[in-house]
């Protein structure tokens, strides 16, 4: 390996967390992002190794390929109740889902919620970009009113094609679930507290308090059709005014973890 | 072990925790529920994992995640509720992991009704999920054979990293009768070459069941297959009463082979040279012993609680050589001995020709019986 700075003088290289496969994101995509975000944790807390993931069905279907920990790849929606099966028989071992709107919202909508009701102790990275990646560019559950997909061509009627699901909002009521948290990635600020939210995420499931999640408001220039730049300003403009950031579920056990 | 009044539902649940199991994830359907219920009692006092799932399709992939860390997990439900679980079936037998599925049969389609029937042989043996996947399938005929075929069912399973799946039907599951359960074996936690259990020390390990390339799902295909035609080679079951001097033979499975062996019994004691064959493996299915006995008995009686789907099995066998016949009682209804000792009888004194489709003349004779 070349070394072409000096240690003291190092101040961003890759997370061991990571392999070194390159990822298939689009240009300007945040999933580079929040995986980043879950690397760095898992360094921090030294988890990498005991560490199963569980990769989704949508644009992040080969997260698989980015960790450097154990990996399962599971069904359109099904993630959280794969990552229960694992969690089950290996208690000690750090289970993570990391799912897309489509996934989590949608197909997967029975699977989160009673991963939640049962306090399920796990974590799930939700990452929300209001549309569906792989498929092109079609309508998801957090799609918001009037916003146009190749699926609403015409922009969302809420008349027929229904309204935006909040899920933070939803499972902050599950009694079983620890921590719920909704961030951002548009911009550093929000970055840097998103990766907090990862943080207390994988505290909650180390020290056993339930159920955590951290919803990721996220870009798609690709298919929203807009540059890098203003997809971010797009997330700023239009997605957190409809999805509030926030803590929305703190159980008492989890207030007083530090990150 | 002392034999002891069992229910087969149960002693299929206990026969699995004594071989091992480790974790159990399941939802309530009849004729069924009594596993979930056993279940939900002895893994946690045990200390072993009991999810009591949201749905079938919850249950499959709880049962894919415990599966791919290597510990032994098994699912169970009954018609309809196999129909949810074929998705994530398709994924397992795509990853290549072994796991164990015990589908209480019932009345359909759809919703159809609780009772005991073999609906479901194609789902099993042929469909169910999608894409190309061998399976073992193993039907019981007794709740001892239910036990024993629920052991060997983990052993089949990780033996060829595949699917095996247990047909029993509503009677199975219902009836008690005096069975000896196994010795109570330990849990042994196999850190199998590909189980994703968390990399301490090792290289990581991925599980899935995506080849993005065709050209290594084709290879992947293909690597399935080399193992089939081990399962094929090692694992076909069945079993022959009275076909030595058979010249003619009654081929059924579980409940229906079961009765049907009361009524072979009954016209062996009118003189009628009748034998029994009972497949207990239907993937992989008996061909070579059907050949064989085509070659020297006059003709075949498939009697099935469907509308004939082994019947397919057991024309494909016999190659057109003598004529099979066909009486089938589909939608939950159980045949009584009397009405499967009269086909024999029917089978045994009447010239049969060689008929493409068996069902036809089967409907014929079904409908004049109820005029």
């Amino acid at each position: 390996m070349v070394t072409i700075v000096k240690p003291e003088n190092l101040v961003y290289s890759r997370p061991q967390a990571f392999t070194e496969f390159p990822t298939h994101y689009c240009p300007g995509c945040t999933h580079g992002v929040a995986h980043r975000l879950i690397a760095e944790v898992l360094d921090e807390m030294a988890l990498t190794e005991r560490t199963i993931g569980v990769a989704p069905v949508g644009c992040s279907v080969f997260a698989y390929n980015y960790f450097d920990c154990d990996f399962v790849e599971a069904a359109h929606g099904r993630a959280p109740a794969m990552a229960t099966g694992i969690k089950r028989v290996l208690p000690e071992r750090i289970v993570f889902t990391y799912q897309g709107d489509g996934d989590l919202a949608s197909i997967g909508m029975a699977e989160i919620m009673h991963a939640a009701a049962r306090g399920e102790n796990i974590t799930v990275v939700f990452i929300n970009n209001a549309i569906y990646g792989m498929t092109g560019g079609q309508m998801a559950p957090t799609t918001l009113p009037g916003m146009k997909t190749t699926s609403s061509p015409l922009g969302r009627d809420v008349e027929t094609q229904g309204f935006p699901i909040r899920m933070s909002e939803i499972l902050a009521n599950m009694d079983g679930a620890g921590y719920i948290v909704r961030r951002s990635l548009h911009d550093p600020k929000n970055i840097r507290m998103a990766k907090k939210a990862i943080r207390i995420a994988f505290e909650t499931q180390v020290r056993g308090l339930g159920f955590s999640m951290v919803e990721l408001l996220s870009t798609c220039p690709t298919n929203w059709g807009i540059s890098p730049l203003e997809s971010l300003t797009w997330v700023e403009e239009h997605m957190v005014p409809a999805y509030p950031l926030g803590d929305y579920k703190v159980a008492a056990g989890v207030a007083g973890i530090k990150a | 072990m002392p034999r002891e009044l069992l229910k087969g539902n149960v002693a299929m649940a206990e026969a699995a925790i004594r071989a091992g199991l480790e974790a159990y994830f399941g939802y309530p359907i009849t004729p069924q529920t009594e596993i979930l219920e056993h279940f939900s009692k002895r893994l946690p006092e045990l200390g072993r994992a009991f999810v009591q799932a949201e749905s079938e399709v919850a249950a499959i992939n709880m049962i894919y995640g415990a599966a791919c860390t290597g510990a032994r997990v098994m699912g169970s439900s009954s018609s309809p509720g196999v129909s949810l679980m074929m998705e994530g079936l398709s994924y397992i037998a795509g990853t290549e992991i072994p796991t164990v599925l015990i589908n209480v049969m019932r009345g359909g389609p759809g919703l159809g009704n609780i009772a005991p029937s073999q609906g479901d042989y194609f789902q099993a043996v042929y469909g169910g999920g999608h894409g190309d996947y061998p399976r073992i399938v193993l039907a019981p005929s007794t709740v001892q054979e239910a036990i024993d075929l629920t052991v060997l069912s983990f052993d089949l399973a990780e033996k060829y990293r595949t699917v095996v799946i247990l047909i029993a039907d509503g009677s199975i599951g219902q009836m008690m009768e005096p069975a000896e359960l196994p010795e109570m074996r330990p849990v042994n936690r196999v850190d199998w070459p590909w189980a994703t259990n968390g990399a301490i020390g090792r290289e990581r390990r991925i599980l899935s069941s995506i080849y993005i390339d065709p050209n290594e799902e084709e290879i992947t295909n293909l690597r399935l297959f080399e193992r089939w035609k081990e399962i094929q080679k090692n694992e076909v079951r069945y079993k022959e009463y009275y076909c030595d001097d058979a010249d003619f033979v009654v081929v059924g499975f579980g409940t229906a082979g079961r009765v049907a062996l009361s009524s072979v019994r009954a016209a062996r004691q009118q003189g009628i040279k009748v034998g029994l064959l009972r497949p207990v493996s239907l993937s992989p299915f008996p061909y070579q012993v059907l050949d064989e006995l085509s070659k020297r008995v006059q003709a075949f009686l498939v009697v099935e609680m469907n509308m004939g789907q082994m019947l397919n099995d057991v024309l494909m066998a016999t190659k057109g050589r003598v004529p099979v016949e066909f009486h089938g009682r589909p939608g939950g209804v159980v045949p009584f001995p009397d009405e499967i000792l009269a086909e024999i009888q029917r089978v045994a004194t009447t010239k049969l020709s060689v008929a493409p489709d068996p069902r036809h003349a089967w409907y014929d004779r079904m409908l004049a019986m109820t005029k």
